[in-house]
This record gives structure tokens, C-alpha cells and sequence, in this order.
């Protein structure tokens, strides 16, 4: 199938679950692991990474296809990716700033947090190798977003249970036995793979 | 993390095993379970690494003086992916196949935590020469970590080692082995490995 013609909505479902970008890709697990320890900030964080990758994913398409391939810059791919995505959260992280000051202590804390936070910049070199289109990169960015969020959710859910419930092996505490409860998650999400298929 | 500056050799010799950036300071995760399926790719990343790393840590470390402490972090973004863009530009030259495997992971060096830790952490404030020896440092012992994950997975998973058939064809592939859970899994063991390693020193 070609991949023009697949329905962003699909794209949007697939980045969710099948294509996930923190279970099959690995992109964003520095924060992942560190931040998941606690659920209110967990959830703060996964808010903040949906609206920053369906805004810089769009953005990204368009420095991409109308500024740097039109002049034969693909090579600064990479300097452009991140110099926007660095703009972009700087930008919102004043204005959330001045608007409301809940809104920045919910969020605002962790836009510095996201600028070097793979799942971003992955967002945007996924949809230049994947050759999506304008409308499938929105939905493209709003579902990888999301599917970072709820992957995030659901390891500090288990993690505070965890703390409270269950004893673990002193080497595997922290990090280690995140990675176990991880790759589980990530088996169950084997289990999507029927429903839809795009690479 | 450390007290007081550490010179010299034994910036170098840390990053190795007491504060190894992946198993001691939980960092660059992300492709270290992404490209641990086969060994050469491992390779290539691992080389990829330690040469941003050496020569970020050398950039910002002789620009240590005039960077502005406000937009030193954006700073220290464009020369690492400077380097990103070089190496890139030589594997689409000479290694195109591997380059096209890796894919997005070449240019997720520039996020990759260890390369803006160790830029923030150890050149801004120290002279070049030692600025080196940590990054490279730290670049080995990150390719410590994913080369014993990698030598593990591809031979269940493929049959094969560095693309060379080494377990007989009649053995039944461990398809699980070349699939994302097991990196985590994977990755999961080794830290367990070293922990209980370095606990066991403490104790004696």
C-alpha cells in the first residue's frame, strides 16, 4: 500500500499502538525512566510531549519540504529539526509563563525538559524517511505524542503500586526493574500489531 | 556527582566502570536498545558516539570562555549536531546500507543524553585535554554496555553473528531475541549483572 494514500487517521491509530514510539522505537527513554517515578509529574510530562510533537511534527514537514529540499539543504536536516524544535519550546515556555502561572507549574517546568527529548526530534526524522504528508504529520505527531503519554502513564502506575505493594531485588531497584515492566508492556503491545500495518 | 575536578587519565578511566553513563547514570537508553540487534550496526554506532562525544568535548571545551552561560545549551545542540551531519554524510558515503538500517538513530545522537551530559557536565568547565579523555570515556563505556547486549541478541535471535551464519540452521530462531521487548529485557539483565557486581565489591 502506498503511503500516500493511508488515512491520517490511520496513521494517527498506528502511531498510538502498533508503531508506538517509546515501545517499539526506544525514543525518549531517558525521561521516561526518570520522570515515571510519580504519576502527577508523569502526567505533566506526557501532556507536554503531545502538544510539543503534533506542533514541531507540522512545523518540521514545512521547514523540510518547502525551505530545505527546494534548495538542496537535506544534509541540514538535523541542525533545522532541532533549532525548531529548541525555538518552539522556548517560545511556549514564555508565553505559558506569562498566561497562567498553574498551567506553568503543571507544564511549563517540563518544556526544557522536551527540546533534548529523542521522541521529538525522532517525530520529525521518522516522517522525512517515512514520506508522510502534511496531514498524515499531524496526525503522525498527535499520535506519537500520545502513545509516549500513555505508555509514561501506565509505568508510573505500575511503579507506585509497585513501591508500595512489592519487595524487589535491591540490584534491580529503579531503573532496572522499569525496564522489566516495560518490555512487558511492550509485549502486550505486540499484540496491536494485527490491526493495523505501516511502517 | 564527583568531588572536586577529576584530571587527566582518570576522567577517562571513570566513565568506564564506576560512573558508566548507561549502567551508572541511566542515560543514551534509547539507542542503546534500538540498535542492539546486530552486531555491526552496534558497531557503527558505537564508533559514531565516541567520535561525537571526543570531538564535542573538545569544541566546547576551547569555546568554554566565550559561550554565554544563557544560550550555552542551544550552543552545545548545534556543534554536536554538527559532527552528527558529518558522520552522516560519511555513512550515506562509504557504509549506505548500514546508514539506511539505522535509519533515524544517527541523527538521535544529538539527543542522545550521554554527548549534552558530558558537554555540560565536564567541558564547560574543564581544559581540552581532559574535556578528551572523558568523552571518550564515556563513549567506551557506553559501547561496553551495547556490544556484550548485542554479541547476546543477534546469535539467538538471527543465528548469526556480524551477519555470519555461526549456529547451525536446524536451530529454531528466538524471534523475541531481535524484537523491542528483549532489548529491554536485555538491557534489564546487564544492569542487574553489574549492580550485583559492584554491590559484591562494596561488601568485601
Amino acid at each position: 500500500m502506498d503511503i500516500q494514500n493511508v488515512h491520517p487517521f490511520v496513521i494517527f491509530f498506528a502511531a498510538i499502538t502498533t508503531n508506538n514510539i517509546l515501545l517499539t522505537n526506544f525514543l525518549g527513554m531517558c525521561s521516561f525512566l526518570a520522570v515515571s517515578k510519580d504519576l502527577k509529574s508523569s502526567l505533566g510530562l506526557g501532556a507536554a510531549v503531545i502538544f510539543v510533537s503534533t506542533f514541531t511534527a507540522p512545523i518540521n514537514w514545512l521547514v523540510y519540504h518547502k525551505l530545505l529540499v527546494p534548495y538542496e539543504l537535506e544534509y541540514l536536516q538535523y541542525i533545522a529539526f532541532i533549532i525548531v524544535i529548541a525555538a518552539f519550546t522556548q517560545i511556549i515556555e514564555m508565553v505559558v509563563e506569562r498566561v497562567s502561572t498553574l498551567l506553568y507549574l503543571t507544564l511549563g517546568i517540563f518544556l526544557p525538559l522536551i527540546t533534548v527529548n529523542c521522541a521529538i526530534l525522532g517525530c520529525a526524522l521518522f516522517l522525512v524517511i517515512r514520506q508522510y504528508t502534511f496531514m498524515q504529520s499531524i496526525a503522525y505527531g498527535l499520535g506519537a505524542g500520545t502513545g509516549w503519554a500513555l505508555a509514561i502513564a501506565a509505568l508510573a502506575g505500575i511503579r507506585t503500586r509497585m513501591e508500595k505493594k512489592s519487595k524487589v531485588i535491591p540490584e534491580l531497584e529503579g531503573a532496572g526493574i522499569a525496564l522489566v515492566i516495560t518490555g512487558i508492556i511492550a509485549m502486550a503491545f505486540i499484540g496491536f500489531s494485527g490491526i493495523v500495518r505501516i511502517n | 556527582m564527583s568531588n572536586g575536578p577529576v584530571k587527566g587519565f582518570d576522567a577517562f578511566k571513570r566513565m568506564l566502570w564506576e560512573e558508566n553513563p548507561v549502567i551508572g547514570q541511566i542515560l543514551g537508553i534509547c539507542s542503546a536498545l534500538a540498535v542492539t540487534n546486530l552486531v555491526k550496526n552496534t558497531m557503527v554506532m558505537c564508533l559514531g558516539l565516541i567520535f561525537t562525544l571526543a570531538m564535542s568535548c573538545l569544541t566546547v571545551s576551547l569555546m568554554r570562555n566565550v559561550i554565554p552561560r544563557r544560550v550555552r545549551m542551544i550552543i552545545q545542540v548545534l556543534i554536536i549536531a554538527a559532527y552528527v551531519i558529518f558522520i552522516k554524510i560519511v555513512l550515506d558515503a562509504f557504509l549506505p546500507e548500514i546508514s539506511n538500517e539505522l535509519g533515524p538513530y544517527v541523527g538521535l545522537i544529538i539527543t542522545n543524553c550521554i554527548v549534552m551530559g558530558r558537554t555540560e557536565g565536564y567541558a564547560m568547565a574543564n581544559k581540552p585535554y581532559d574535556a578528551v579523555l572523558d568523552g571518550v570515556g564515556a563513549g567506551i563505556g557506553y559501547s561496553l554496555v551495547l556490544l556484550p547486549i548485542a554479541i547476546i541478541r543477534e546469535p539467538l535471535g538471527l543465528g548469526t553473528f556480524f551477519g555470519m551464519q555461526v549456529i547451525p540452521s536446524d536451530w529454531t530462531k528466538w524471534n523475541m531475541m531481535v524484537i523491542a521487548p528483549s532489548g529491554f529485557f536485555a538491557l534489564a539483565t546487564y544492569i542487574w549483572i553489574v549492580r550485583a557486581l559492584k554491590s559484591g565489591g562494596e561488601k568485601r
